[in-house]
């Protein structure tokens, strides 16, 4: 059995999903982001394997730009988390609830 | 007689499986410290699947970016904020059990859609040079030339915004 495209979709799919139970699951809003960024890099893989199977190079440069961007996503993203747990010394997600009706 | 290349395919997919799982649903631990190492393996591992798709470039970018800069960034914060509290509380079933179900129906339709998929030919050397560093640079700086100078800007207003929120008297 030869590993192709499909290998690597599959693998990608898996980890997507793993980052969004971790999304979904997980309370504390640092290991939420990290499941963000499981799902950021399942994203990629599947672009590089598109990119390796369909002789492109547009995936990879793609890849390149969302590394980029990720990398300010999790910047910004601590800094608020950072402000947040400032002003309400929590960083759980069930204790804020402001806007909760 | 499988390829020595696939032997490696299935190694790093279990180790960025296994690690990623154990980032998310850790039974031992449920330290945010644990989690950010185990997802710096599994990013390590993505790295070693790159190098298998000819990616080489992005395979040191992934180190580089992911598992020096961002992880370094998680972990800075981890310890500035001192989480113990997640050892204590206990996660909710219903919210498990409901969260679960959702994430495995979104597997279904992610792994019947990549089943799908056109199988296509890893491209050969003399095709096209995927994977060689100065064809991605010939690339990036023609046909998306404009999109990496946005991205500069993109950097730029990032890095403001991260100091302005970081200010002590957020207004």
């Amino acid at each position: 059995m030869n590993v192709g495209l499909q290998h690597y979709l599959i693998v990608s799919g898996l980890l997507f999903s793993l980052g969004l139970l971790g999304v979904v699951v997980r309370r504390n809003l640092l290991v939420i982001f990290m499941g963000l960024e499981l799902m950021l890099n399942a994203a990629n893989l599947s672009l590089v394997a598109f990119s390796r199977y369909n002789a492109n190079l547009d995936g990879q440069v793609m890849v390149f730009f969302i590394i980029t961007v990720a990398a300010a996503e999790v910047a910004v993203g601590l800094a608020l988390i950072v402000a947040l747990y400032r002003k309400r010394q929590t960083a759980h997600v069930e204790d804020l609830t402001t806007l909760k009706l | 007689m499988p390829q020595f290349t696939d032997l490696l395919f299935f190694a790093f997919a279990g180790m960025a499986l296994l690690f990623g799982f154990l980032t998310v649903a850790n039974p031992v631990s449920r330290n945010p410290v644990t989690s950010a190492m185990f997802l710096v393996l599994t990013i390590i591992s993505l790295a070693g699947l790159y190098l298998l798709l000819h990616a080489f470039f992005l395979a040191a970018v992934q180190v580089l970016v992911y598992a020096g800069a961002v992880m370094v960034l998680f972990l800075f914060v981890i310890m500035l904020l001192d989480i113990k509290e997640e050892e204590r509380r206990r996660l909710k079933t219903f919210t498990v059990g409901v969260g679960s179900v959702a994430v495995a129906a979104l597997l279904g339709i992610l792994t019947v859609s990549a089943l799908s998929a056109k199988p296509g030919s890893p491209a050969g050397q003399t095709r096209l040079a995927i994977g060689d560093t100065a064809e991605l640079g010939k690339v990036l700086f023609n046909h998306w030339l404009l999109p990496f100078e946005i991205l500069s800007v993109l950097l730029l207003v990032a890095m403001v915004g991260v100091i302005l929120l970081s200010k002590k008297d957020l207004k």
